[in-house]
């Protein structure tokens, strides 16, 4: 089932969370929201499930494949919704709750209770939780409960799911446990699913699609490689990985109105003594720490004082030897600027320095 | 150390140990509650139980229970209903003058229940403002046991609201969201959502408004008309064996009161711990 937004706009109050939002998302894809909190990526969740609506129902359009859904209440509108914190009813056993979306059906539609049973037990096999369904969701660990409101939400066989932070709630170990079944569950189920999350690593990991979101807007729609590659503004390539940001007009010879934005994988260290080509700036070792095939190397540019992080492979920093306080010479290989084409475009320039 | 484990495990408590403010919890309630309540049963007891029993099962005593826990249980009831409304509006909508309507809900509590009785009996008399629109439509709202239910309603209405109203402020709108989205009507997340997180709270302001109704005495005698066998209730039958200096008699139904009213909230609070045990301190 695709999903077709256009031209959603929500305010509460005074506050505007989301402004003219259009979104397009292709059927059977898992693309993530992704953005800082207040950033209305939450609201946009919560208007394609049904639960708010946008201001003006006649300007505003959703369609589930082309069927169009603007008014029709979340109950009707056949789409699963797991909450942050899972909204698991409290006073029913994992099996009332799981199967409470098929109860609630209308009784012409409501398959008969053998049915009911098979069916909550092929999702509880489905979760990986079979022989807990007479248990009560506080007798559940976090990642088991985010599994069973996941299960309920698939209850009612919806055409599209929407997850909100799914993994917030969670440690880091059961997060990635979590992300990683999620995402082979999907690609089983191949059900469309969107979910939200502030977490760029798990965004990036886990979806085919990145939805970037900030201030009430959409920044940019792209596969992980492509945002992160190719960010379409200052703020996609802020958010997304790290980035050292450097002051306008950052060396003598050419001269930035915008900042300019280098990865750190793409800056490479010579000794302090060392013709690294008139390009290269001169800094100073702050701190090294090597782990896994990358040591990480804080630095301060001599010049300005502006910090730097960089990148830089394991058999190189041995060659290098670098101590805090040694003197380098940096350069960068790959750097990124957004020009102002005019008063609310910006185009990313890419310079790749290979001399 | 490890070999140490005979020392006391360190108290984490905040009341200076369980000796200590135990016995003080049960001198306290013997001291307020216990002792005067037990000094009902040995005046009663000052009659043999030929006597008790005659008195405690005359007709007019035995009319006077049924008048006063018949309705007293209506008048909780209908708290237990209307109050759950009057909750949820305070504590899901913004409106203006709520904060005024919340401090309205605890003037029963406030008002001496005498001019509760008084205003309550000028309202509702044939001639009073609300009175001449039942009376039209044939209720006797004074004078009657109508009169007595309004009452009752009136004073139990903030044990109900009260009750309720830090329980809806802890419920998260989410589970009704939940319910929504999984296709339930409104009526259906009410029953079977809402409702039983709601129960034992529900079930403590009701036990409290049914306590209160069944013993309130000042509201009730200016607009029940007092008739017997009609419109008495029981403690107004103990103040007049009193008035008469009868005081066994009086003690005798006291007595009798007493036990009923004990059982019943027991009963309500059995049933309230069964609720709260429901899918809660299973972990």
């Amino acid at each position: 089932m695709s999903i077709q937004a256009n031209n959603i706009s929500k305010t509460f109050g005074g506050y505007k969370a989301l402004d003219n939002v259009s979104l397009h998302v292709p059927q059977g894809k898992l693309v993530s929201l992704l953005g800082p909190s207040g950033s209305g990526k939450t609201t946009l969740l919560r208007i394609l499930a049904g639960l708010e609506f946008p201001d003006s129902l006649d300007q505003s359009s959703i369609r589930f494949h082309g069927e169009d859904v603007t008014a029709v209440p979340a109950g009707q509108r056949g789409v699963g919704f797991v909450f942050q914190h899972y909204a698991l009813f409290k006073h029913m056993t994992i099996e009332s709750n799981i199967a409470f979306g098929i109860h609630a059906k209308p009784r012409r539609l409501r398959p008969d209770k053998h049915a009911i049973r098979a069916r909550v037990e092929e999702l509880l096999k489905l979760i990986q939780l079979e022989g807990l369904g007479k248990r009560y969701p506080s007798e559940l660990s976090g990642g088991q409960r985010q599994r069973v409101a996941l299960a309920r939400a698939l209850a009612v066989d919806p055409k599209v799911l929407l997850l909100d932070e799914p993994f917030g709630a969670l440690d880091a170990k059961v997060r990635k446990d979590l992300r990683r079944w999620l995402r082979t569950f999907q690609e089983q189920i191949g059900l469309t699913t969107i979910f939200v999350t502030h977490d760029q690593e798990e965004a990036l990991e886990l979806a085919d699609e990145v939805v970037v979101m900030n201030n009430a807007r959409i920044e940019q729609v792209g596969d992980p490689q492509t945002v992160y590659d190719h960010p379409a503004s200052p703020f996609v390539i802020e958010f997304l990985g790290n980035v050292n940001r450097l002051s306008p007009g950052f060396r003598p010879n050419r001269t930035h109105k915008q900042a300019l934005y280098v990865r750190p994988h793409d800056i490479e260290l010579f000794p302090g003594d060392a013709d690294a080509g008139s390009w290269a700036l001169d800094g100073k070792v702050l701190h090294v720490f090597a782990a896994g095939n990358y040591g990480r190397v804080t630095l301060q540019r001599t010049l300005t004082g502006e910090p730097l992080e960089a990148e830089i492979p394991r058999e190189r920093l041995r060659k290098l030897n670098l101590q805090p306080g040694d003197p380098v010479k940096i350069r960068f290989t790959h750097t990124r600027v957004f020009e102002q084409i005019d008063a609310t475009h910006q185009e990313l320039r890419e310079i790749i320095e290979t001399e | 150390m490890i070999s140490g484990n005979k020392r006391a495990q360190p108290n984490r408590r905040i009341l200076p140990g369980f000796g200590l403010s135990m016995g003080f919890a049960v001198t306290y309630l013997g001291l307020l509650v216990l002792i005067p309540l037990a000094g009902v049963f040995i005046r009663a007891s000052g009659m043999t139980w030929q006597e008790f029993w005659t008195v405690v099962t005359s007709p007019q005593v035995v009319a006077t229970y049924k008048i006063t826990f018949g309705v007293s249980l209506a008048a909780a009831a209908t708290n237990a209903v209307f109050g759950l409304i009057v909750a949820w509006s305070l504590v899901r909508y913004t409106f203006p003058g709520k904060r005024v309507l919340d401090a309205i809900v605890d003037l029963p509590f406030a008002l001496p229940t005498a001019v509760a009785g008084i205003a309550l009996t000028a309202i509702y008399a044939e001639t009073g403002i609300m009175g001449r629109w039942f009376y039209a439509l044939g209720i006797e709202t004074a004078f009657s046991r109508v009169g007595i239910y309004i009452a009752l309603t009136f004073i139990g209405i903030p044990f109900v609201v009260r009750s309720l109203q830090p329980v809806l402020e802890d419920l998260d709108p989410e589970f009704e969201e939940a319910a929504a989205s999984l296709g339930a009507s409104r009526l259906r997340a009410f029953t079977h959502v809402i409702l039983p997180g709601l129960l034992p709270a529900l079930l403590t302001g009701f036990a409290l408004a049914y306590a209160r109704a069944i013993g309130e005495y000042g509201s009730v005698i200016f607009i029940s008309g007092n008739m017997p066998f009609e419109t008495e209730i029981s403690p107004l039958i103990i103040v007049k064996f009193l008035e008469q200096f009868q005081i066994a008699q009086a003690t005798a139904v006291a007595a009798v009161m007493l036990v009923a009213s004990f059982v019943l909230l027991l009963g309500v609070n059995i049933l309230q711990r069964w609720t709260e045990s429901i899918g809660r301190a299973r972990t």
